[in-house]
């Protein structure tokens, strides 16, 4: 294998593993700015990735198998803005809660609809982009499939609508003084709704990316700590769109090169270069300490009458 | 005033929190264009009513009527649909957000937010009004003054036409006061009517036409401000007659308890709201304060009083310099602290008044045997000090977090006072208290200072600081410009030294005046006769 060729192949999986993580942490990045903290991310994208290799396996029909994704973790995400916002429980536990029902309800699923094993899905047909996907080496980034167009396309949407926009502005002053918010005529609740749904949404679309794309099959626990990854690509990428998602592909790439080391077969216990993600994930984190000013309300919930 | 025919008007408000009711059936008019101040101790009411004016309480019973209509106030939006905009005590601005995010926050009339033209229409807006913000500047580190015009601009930004002021002058400096009052008078002449609230008898006196005095969550007078003087509104508000300025003629002073060297720290933790005070530290600050007297520090606040007091109590390094404290004073308790933030760093909010009471000494005799809280010891203990000190509460268990601002300054001040300190530093120790908890509070360290204790009191609030003191020290930037006998200083001198507009003299100079003092007796007849004085200027 030449040096060009493994490059290539080593970028094109840089970018796959960042796909579901770049979702899901602009999700995150979304509720988190708005003060809702949610560390249940990682079972909003095994929602998504349950829901959509559902969906296509029974219909085989792939768009409506991601829309039905996207759909699966609003839902999931209206149930934990339910609890955190309107019933003020913990978020911490509320986050928990989800993580936990949904590892239970999509392993008790899979095991009733996939019950043959491991089923193979329809794929998510590439899309690749005439000319620039014959460029060497950059060229992968034009053979993606429209998920990752979309991501590209949510990057410069997200940022401008959480720096230019009316939205955004309430949804930051939400985040971080929701009194201040508000007394100036913001609803706090609806746009910490509006911000965890979203979130929801987008991380059901990390579980669809990662089912349809990524492995195309559905295995229990297969998010396997993506979200929480994407909580700490969040944190590192200090909650803006940009450096989140150069954070994630830090982390995939990472993904990536360790996968590679374990095909050379050097003597390395795999256990060991399996960790190498979440490793870094902890010393990007440990660098990062008390540098990284998170909203100033997250994870308080906000009671109206309070005295 | 029973036939208004525009203005707001309000009847008949009620408003209970669990058993406690906060406003009992309150009605109140006001015509447009007027200024109307709200006067009443804390916890009478005032803070509880304008919430509900302003949408952030709904009230249980009663009528609001804007111009003759009955209106509706279910939420802070209602409020500003109506014209209703509220200045709250505490800032409600967002810290890490520009000062044109937060004006324009919840204004929505488009999608995009255009922060270019939108700073250029508050510029314009603030010169037309007197209120001259930086527009990009972060609202967090910009001062006190300047994030208060914010608050104003963003109401006027609204094109709010009632304007509730709730306690505006607390946090600003004398000059800024009186700035911020000619503003108010310029929003009148524009139609704009306004509710002033406050407890500060002079401002509402300067600036009010008209004036009500609310007492436990109940109207008790409204007056014409040219039919009533301060005496009047003072007996309404607190329903007993109140002892003010009665100190007794200071005993000469004792030996030097505590001494400062040229010193010269670093800033204290940097506090949540604002970075400008990290940047303040002090700069070779020399001070002397001997048994028995009482230093005051006046200065605007942020310009080292925090870090002064910190160093002293030992709670931040010292990078230069020496601090001694008496040798005859280092007892068992040698310092007393009455720290700035009663329920931040005086108060543990969610622990007992009796467990408060012990935070210093929970670990030693008799409080504590072998491992174990003595819980008998704990109740006497807490039973006493509520008596000595006359804290409101019906039972000793009952959370600090519970009391008012005034009682939790007495639980405070009976922890602190209870080793018999010989250096006792007071931070802002009557801020945000009412007539009558601010004359406990004074009457308190007048006995200590009787008893022989070294006093060092700061505050921002000039007049507060000036009736406590035997001497007073101002400080600027880090650096005690000047120390005064407190009875010769006159209110402008000090105020001129607070914004650093002498020269800053030589330390050695102050050191030098600091020796000579004057003596006792002189100081003593001062003290008296320009007490009275004072009193008679002001009624």
């Amino acid at each position: 294998m030449s040096s060009i060729d493994f490059l290539t192949d080593f970028l094109s999986a840089c970018l796959r593993l960042t796909v579901p993580l770049a979702f899901a942490a602009i999700g995150g990045l979304l509720s988190e700015r708005s003060g809702v903290l949610n560390i249940g991310l990682e079972g909003l994208i095994l929602t998504g990735a349950f829901a959509s290799a559902a969906v296509a396996f029974s219909t085989q029909q792939v768009w409506l198998a991601i829309a039905i994704a996207c759909c699966a973790g609003a839902l999931m995400g209206w149930i934990h803005a339910y609890l955190c916002v309107s019933l003020n429980v913990n978020q911490l536990v509320s986050g928990l809660a989800i993580n936990l029902t949904a590892a239970g309800l999509t392993t008790y699923g899979a095991r009733l609809l996939f019950n043959t094993g491991t089923v193979a899905l329809p794929p998510l047909s590439s899309l690749p982009i005439p000319v620039l996907q014959h460029l060497p080496i950059l060229g992968v980034f034009f053979q993606q499939d429209l998920l990752f167009y979309l991501l590209l396309l949510l990057l410069p949407a997200s940022t401008y609508g959480l720096f230019h926009t009316q939205w955004g502005l309430s949804l930051r002053a939400v985040g971080n003084a929701p009194k201040a918010a508000d007394t100036a005529g913001v609803s706090v609740a609806r746009i910490r709704y509006v911000s965890v749904i979203l979130c929801g949404a987008l991380c059901g679309l990390a579980g669809a990316y990662l089912a349809l794309v990524h492995v195309q099959f559905f295995a229990e626990n297969m998010s396997a700590g993506k979200g929480f990854i994407a909580l700490a690509a969040l944190i590192f990428g200090r909650w803006h769109p940009v450096t989140t998602t150069l954070a994630c592909l830090l982390f995939g790439a990472t993904e990536a090169l360790q996968l590679r080391i374990q095909a050379f077969g050097l003597n390395i216990p795999y256990q060991l270069l399996a960790m190498l993600p979440y490793i870094t994930a902890l010393f990007a984190l440990a660098g990062l300490a008390g540098k990284a000013t998170p909203p100033a309300a997250l994870g308080l919930p906000y009671a109206k009458e309070k005295r | 005033m029973s036939e208004l025919e525009s203005g707001l008007r309000l009847v008949g408000i009620t408003k209970q929190f669990g058993p406690f009711i906060a406003n009992n059936s309150i009605s109140l008019t006001v015509p447009t264009g007027c200024i109307h101040g709200l006067l009443g101790e804390n916890g009478a009411g005032k803070s509880t009513l304008m919430n509900i004016l302003s949408g952030l309480y709904q009230p249980d019973e009663g009528k609001i009527f804007l111009d003759k209509k009955p209106i509706d106030i279910k939420t802070p939006a209602d409020a500003i649909k109506h014209g209703i905009g509220m200045i709250h005590q505490h800032f409600m601005l967002v810290p890490q957000l520009t000062v044109v995010e937060n004006i324009v926050l919840g204004s929505a009339d488009s999608l995009r937010l255009n922060i270019k033209a939108q700073a250029k229409e508050i510029t314009q807006l603030g010169k037309d009004y007197g209120l001259e913000v930086p527009p990009l500047a972060r609202v967090g580190d910009l001062p006190v003054g300047i994030q208060q015009r914010v608050e104003i601009l963003k109401v006027l930004y609204r094109q709010a036409r009632i304007l509730i002021l709730d306690e505006p002058t607390a946090v600003l400096t004398p000059a800024e006061i009186t700035a911020f009052l000619q503003v108010l008078r310029r929003l009148a002449a524009r139609a704009c009517t306004i509710i002033f609230i406050s407890h500060k008898l002079d401002e509402v006196m300067a600036v009010c036409d008209e004036v009500t005095v609310l007492r436990q969550g109940n109207v008790v007078a409204t007056r014409a401000i040219a039919q009533t003087n301060r005496t009047e509104l003072a007996r309404l508000m607190v329903d007993r007659s109140v002892e003010i300025n009665t100190r007794p003629i200071p005993q000469s002073a004792g030996k030097v308890i505590l001494n400062l060297k040229n010193v010269w720290a670093n800033a204290a933790a940097i506090s949540a709201q604002s970075k400008t005070h990290a940047i303040l530290a002090l700069r070779g600050l020399s001070l002397q304060v001997r048994a028995g007297e009482i230093v005051g520090i006046a200065g605007v606040d942020g310009n080292g009083q925090r870090e002064l007091a910190d160093a002293i109590a030992g709670l931040i390094p010292i990078q230069k310099g020496t601090i001694e404290i008496g040798s005859e004073a280092a007892a068992q308790q040698p310092i007393a602290y009455i720290p700035e933030d009663r329920q931040q760093q005086g108060l543990i909010l969610s622990f007992s008044i009796a467990h408060n009471l012990i935070l210093k000494a929970f670990s030693k005799l008799p409080f504590c045997r072998r491992w174990i809280l003595q819980r008998a010891e704990i109740a006497a203990h807490a039973k006493s000090a509520i008596q000595t000190f006359d804290i409101r509460a019906a039972s000793a268990q009952l959370k600090a977090g519970q009391l008012s601002g005034g009682n939790q300054q007495k639980v405070i001040l009976a922890r602190e006072l209870a080793g018999e300190p010989g250096v006792i530093i007071a931070m802002q120790p009557t801020r945000g208290l009412d007539i009558g908890a601010i004359a406990a509070v004074q009457q308190s360290l007048l006995a200590q200072r009787s008893r022989g204790a070294a006093i060092l009191y700061i505050s921002t609030e000039l007049e507060d600081v000036m009736a406590m003191s035997d001497r007073l020290a101002v400080i600027y930037r880090g650096q005690l410009v000047d120390i005064l006998e407190a009875s010769s200083a006159t209110l402008e001198q000090v105020g001129a030294l607070m914004v650093g507009s002498t020269e800053i003299k030589e330390s050695l100079a102050t050191a030098e005046k600091l020796e000579t003092g004057v003596s006792p007796e002189v100081k003593a007849l001062e003290t008296n006769s320009s007490a009275t004085k004072g009193k008679g200027e002001r009624l």
